[in-house]
């Protein structure tokens, strides 16, 4: 008997191929994709409501997107053959298009949105600041200093579109990462058309209860007011969305049960023992219905603000829980049955290897690190200027 | 099995590739260059296993080990041994270090019983091929799925794309590893060091373009399958006596 195999594996899948940090992968990208969604809330389909948070968004997906390349640089046998996707990638592979989605994604979206979002402070604080921070304000500039009212028409005109054209690329970013693993016909539990759509919804959950929550926890940290408007309408298109996602992932399951393929007894056993936990638990129980339950109640009942903020912030934690949750479900369950369908293998995450539970809990913290020095570097509070669009 | 003029450009576009990051299918392969005599558009490999004749020793295995150095715990071929006691049951499988040591005695009161000899299928539409993100991993010309070790990113996409669990990281180059079909030897006119080590000739390495080759009369005149035909790899490993509990 192998340790941690029932039944049998084929010899070479005993080891899991794919670590915790292809787990963090989609996590992450999920949250710079939905963090955009809500940004363009306000951009594009002009829901006001929601502006307080439109740069705190942009800088969270920024945060996010900045780190999302590092889970799988630590992953690769050879990082330093990375770059060969760029110079040679192979057309017929799905993830040989990451790095171009990812660049296009953070160049011609991302960044230069902020860009145009912070240009006219850029150049302010390029000509107030002093010392080391004036340099870099002015090498933030981009040597462009016209911030008169036509050129920042001209600014917001620009950043219109890109907004527009962000949107779909969002949607392309994360339902590309779905079709990484949905298109893997080796794998019953990851092959389904419904891949790309599921990762797409649960990626927009995840990036709006993420700034939903940083936007609670900043206001309390710098003891500003909330916006309850603000707030209430986060959590209502948090709600929509997650009932949409709820759904998706309720027809897979349905789906998967009704047809009973030569998989299905499998992976039912599969997820009533080795992923009872993580799926039923804490995905589909503590990360989906409870959240649900919060959400929905506020959307029934008048509650009073406080409560309503607490619930929100329950609701908003076990979203981004459940979404690990279920990224968790995904990349280690795919890889805990036998492709002959005749056993199981364990999964024995290390601790402070490369592919460990360290440098993952590293790569977790480090969007955060990074979003404290970009709030820092360009404020997205916009107190006192709320109202002057 | 013939090579079509977009299979050609296919692959020569991989060729050249591979001549761009200046490796050669020596280096690919570590192996030594082919015969002069070898010509690579006239051969298309693979091979027919016959489970009737597999009596589990696990010489191939201690073979393909010793001859192409693989590492501890992995293997480039494997034997399975499938017990079914009862026609509604889940057949019982096993596998013991890949039959290194072939079988112990079986505990079971079984109804049949008997051996799968797996290797890379060499597929000739190959998922490990289709997702791998550089074309590290190819067809070659006479039909071989090799990976290219000095290209290779590690990824490990191909291990998961690979319906028949055949591919594994080699845990000193960090690499994708797997059956090369011993190419080094196939290419000097011999045998595979698994079909040379079988005992009862269960293992045949066959050519489909060698009009001689028996493959053909065995084709015409034998009942065969594929492992898992559902996925449509075009597997070019074909066994003879398979039983449908097979997987």
């Amino acid at each position: 008997m192998i340790p941690g195999v029932d039944g049998f594996m084929y010899p070479n899948e005993v080891e899991l191929q794919w670590s915790v940090l292809i787990v963090l992968y989609p996590y992450i990208t999920g949250l710079v994709a939905g963090a955009f969604i809500l940004a363009s809330l306000e951009r594009v389909f002009k829901v006001e409501a929601v502006r307080p948070t439109y740069r705190l968004a942009l800088l969270t997906a920024l945060a996010f997107l900045l780190v999302a390349p590092l889970p799988l640089q630590l992953h690769l046998g050879h990082p330093e053959r990375s770059f060969e996707m760029y110079l040679t990638p192979h057309t017929s592979s799905a993830m040989a298009m990451f790095g171009f989605v990812y660049l296009w994604y953070l160049t011609v979206v991302l960044l230069l949105e902020i860009w145009l979002e912070y240009r006219a402070e850029i150049v302010q604080l390029a000509q107030s600041s002093r010392g080391p921070k004036r340099w870099i304000y002015r090498a933030l500039t981009l040597g462009s200093y016209n911030i008169s009212p036509e050129a920042l028409r001209v600014d917001d005109k620009v950043g219109y579109a890109v907004t527009v054209i962000g949107i779909p690329s969002a949607f392309l970013l994360h339902g590309y990462v779905g079709f990484i693993f949905g298109s893997v016909k080796a794998n019953p539990w990851w092959s389904t058309p419904l891949m790309p759509i599921v990762f797409l919804f649960s990626a927009m959950v995840s990036g709006i209860a993420a700034v939903m929550v940083l936007y609670t926890v900043s206001s309390k940290l710098r003891r500003t007011p909330i916006d309850m408007r603000c707030l209430d309408t986060i959590a209502r298109y948090l709600f929509y969305t997650f009932v949409i996602d709820f759904t998706l992932e309720m027809l897979d399951l349905i789906h998967r049960t009704y047809e009973s393929d030569e998989s299905f007894r499998s992976l039912d056993f599969m997820v009533h023992t080795r992923l009872w936990g993580s799926q039923v638990i804490l995905q589909i129980v503590l990360g989906t219905l409870v959240p649900l339950v919060l959400l929905a109640a506020n959307q029934l009942f008048r509650i009073p603000e406080g409560r309503r903020k607490a619930m929100y912030m329950t609701a908003g934690g076990l979203i981004l829980v459940g979404i690990f949750a279920m990224r968790w479900n995904v990349v280690i369950g795919g890889q805990l049955f036998s492709k002959s369908f005749l056993g199981y293998t364990t999964y024995k995450m290390e601790l402070v290897t490369r592919e460990g539970l360290l440098p993952a809990i590293l790569l977790l913290l480090l969007p955060f690190a990074i979003f404290l020095v970009l709030v820092k570097l360009l404020p997205p509070w916009r107190e006192g200027k709320a109202h002057e669009a | 099995m013939d090579i079509t003029r977009r299979d050609m450009f296919q692959i020569g576009g991989k060729l050249l590739v591979l001549a761009s990051v200046g490796a050669t299918l020596e280096q690919i392969t570590g192996a030594a260059p082919p015969s002069e005599a070898y010509r690579m558009a006239d051969h298309w490999w693979g091979m027919i296993i016959d489970i009737d004749k597999c009596i589990g020793c696990g010489n191939c295995v201690r073979a393909c080990s010793k001859e192409n150095n693989v590492p501890e715990g992995y293997f480039r071929t494997w034997v399975e041994r499938y017990e079914i006691e009862a026609e509604d049951q889940q057949p019982h499988v096993e596998s013991p270090g890949g039959a290194i040591d072939g079988f112990p005695p079986s505990t079971h009161t079984k109804l049949k019983s008997f051996y799968v000899p797996k290797l890379c299928n060499h597929c000739a539409d190959s998922p490990c091929v289709q997702v791998c993100p550089v074309g590290a991993t190819f067809v070659s010309p006479d039909g071989v799925v090799l990976v290219d070790q000095t290209y290779c990113l590690g990824c490990r996409y191909c291990v998961q794309a690979c319906p028949y669990g055949c591919r594994y990281l080699h845990p000193e180059t960090n690499t994708v590893d797997k059956c090369t079909l011993c190419y080094h030897r196939i290419t000097q006119g011999l045998t595979t060091a698994c079909c040379e080590n079988c005992p009862t000739g269960a293992r045949q390495l066959v050519d489909f373009k060698n009009p001689k080759d028996p493959v053909h009369e065995i084709l015409r005149t034998h009942k065969v399958e594929v492992l898992k035909p559902y996925m449509a790899t075009r597997a070019k490993v074909y066994y003879e006596n398979l039983d449908g509990a097979v997987r």
